[in-house]
């Protein structure tokens, strides 16, 4: 673990893996005087309270995942992305079989980033583990689900993207005016099941 | 009865601002708020509103706001000239609108922005705890228009009289600069950041603002996307550094060689395409 300096009033927290991100957000969450925390795949941005941050990171254990989820949340999906054969064929196996393996699994929201309640998701099958596309699409509708090297996600809105896309949800993922914004936080345990 | 002006026009941009939504960053929300937070919150003040109420930021000035009620308002930032129907009138203090007038904002002589409080605020709906408007993100209300009617606040009873000196946006900055995140991507940061000069780039927006000049040498490559604060000077491969402004997106791929301070991030924020730039790194 390396803290690097951002600035008068945060640190870049740097570990190697997620689930040391993952350890690492858990144990600043909910610290007095933290005003931003923000995850991402090797690192941790925290704000304020700098002292305090020093001290909750002295006799962390990361390799302790933190054990309870805030939340819990479904995903209604309609399996009929553009890409889903192509994600069938990457992976040897039937468009049944890729939806099967996508609902059977658990996921994490290990960070947001991108756009507003864009959620990474960590936890898809090795199989479905896949790259980005040749070439990224100009219009990524908005709902769409789709697949990225380790990660899974679903399009709060509309915006470029090269992301395999198996399928599609209805629900608003983000909505700036309602009292929770982000249907997905970092945390949170993630099932995508069928429509 | 609804207290409402009406923006007859907008000028080049004319955005609704106020100390934006910070606390956000984790759900992939930008802070956002006022690049001159310093100058809206002085116009806030000199018009009784609390520093927090929502007032323009107006892009080179050239805006026109009409009362359709009773209020008081007061325009900060660079000097600028004001009118009221026709009347040379006062900026950087507050000024009487009588329902009917028209105030008329010029063209800043230096600067960026100019601020314009309305007694009462500018009341439309928050968003994530905030009425800024976030073009990075769409988040808050869109770019005002020409002839946009916005409604305002109950106003709070006024102050009594005070002036406040308009900022001034000098031809060369020196910027004071913390070395890191990122610093060790480069090779002697501090050596580089001290001895290049840059020039405010024309592509420059409330996302950051872009500098040309000496190409600050770093390693090839990206950092996989890790949080980004306001004032970051991220250094994308071609050399040519960006400081993160208000609206910067919450995460980010290329190095951070230094972070700006928020007190010296105003003049940035301020200064036109074609201002000196220079770093002067501190510990």
């Amino acid at each position: 673990m390396l803290l690097r300096r951002c600035g008068t009033d945060a640190l870049i927290v740097e570990v190697d893996s997620l689930t040391e991100v993952a350890a690492v957000r858990a144990v600043l969450q909910g610290l007095a005087g933290v005003e931003e925390l923000v995850p991402a795949a090797r690192t941790v941005l925290v704000k304020g309270a700098l002292q305090q941050v020093r001290e909750a990171l002295k006799d962390i254990d990361l390799t302790k995942a933190p054990e309870t989820h805030s939340r819990e949340i479904t995903i209604p999906v309609i399996y009929d992305g553009p890409d889903l054969d192509l994600v069938a064929e990457a992976a040897r196996t039937t468009a049944d079989e890729v939806v099967k393996l996508h609902t059977e699994a658990t996921y994490e929201v290990a960070f947001c980033g991108f756009a507003p309640g864009f959620a990474y998701l960590t936890g898809l099958p090795a199989q479905l583990q896949q790259p980005r596309l040749d070439s990224p699409r100009t219009k990524v509708p908005q709902g769409s689900v789709g697949i990225a090297g380790e990660f899974t996600a679903a399009y709060p809105r509309s915006t470029p993207g090269g992301w395999r896309l198996i399928g599609r949800t209805e629900i608003t993922l983000f909505d700036p005016k309602a009292d929770t914004p982000a249907v997905l936080q970092p945390g949170d345990q993630v099932r995508f099941v069928i429509a | 009865m609804n207290r409402t002006v009406t923006i007859l026009r907008t000028g080049p941009q004319a955005l609704v601002q106020d100390l934006g939504r910070p606390g956000n960053a984790h759900l992939g929300v930008p802070p956002s708020g006022a690049i001159d937070p310093h100058s809206l919150t002085l116009a806030n003040r000199l018009v009784g509103n609390d520093e927090t109420a929502a007032g323009l930021e107006l892009l080179l000035g050239g805006a026109q706001i009409h009362a359709n009620t009773s209020c008081t308002v007061a325009v900060t930032g660079p000097s600028v000239e004001v009118r009221i129907d026709g009347r040379l009138a006062d900026s950087h203090q507050p000024v009487h609108l009588p329902a009917g007038a028209t105030l008329e904002i010029g063209t800043p002589r230096t600067g960026l922005r100019t601020y314009a409080a309305i007694s009462g605020g500018i009341d439309v709906p928050q968003e994530l705890g905030s009425r800024s408007t976030d073009l990075l993100s769409g988040i808050g209300p869109e770019p005002l228009r020409d002839n946009d009617v916005l409604k305002l606040g109950t106003p709070n009873p006024a102050n009594g009289a005070d002036v406040v000196p308009p900022i001034t946006v000098l031809q060369t900055l020196v910027i004071p600069i913390r070395l890191g995140p990122r610093d060790d991507w480069f090779e002697d940061a501090e050596t580089q950041l001290r001895q290049g000069s840059w020039t405010v780039s024309d592509r420059g927006n409330r996302v950051g603002a872009r500098l040309q000049g000496t190409k600050l040498n770093r390693r090839d490559g990206e950092i996989p996307s890790e949080g980004m604060i306001t004032g970051a000077v991220q250094v994308p491969p071609d050399g040519q550094p960006v400081v993160f402004l208000n609206d910067h997106p919450t995460t980010g791929g290329y190095p951070v060689i230094g972070v700006v301070d928020r007190d010296h991030l105003r003049f940035l924020g301020q200064a036109r395409p074609g201002t000196r730039v220079r770093f002067r790194p501190i510990d």
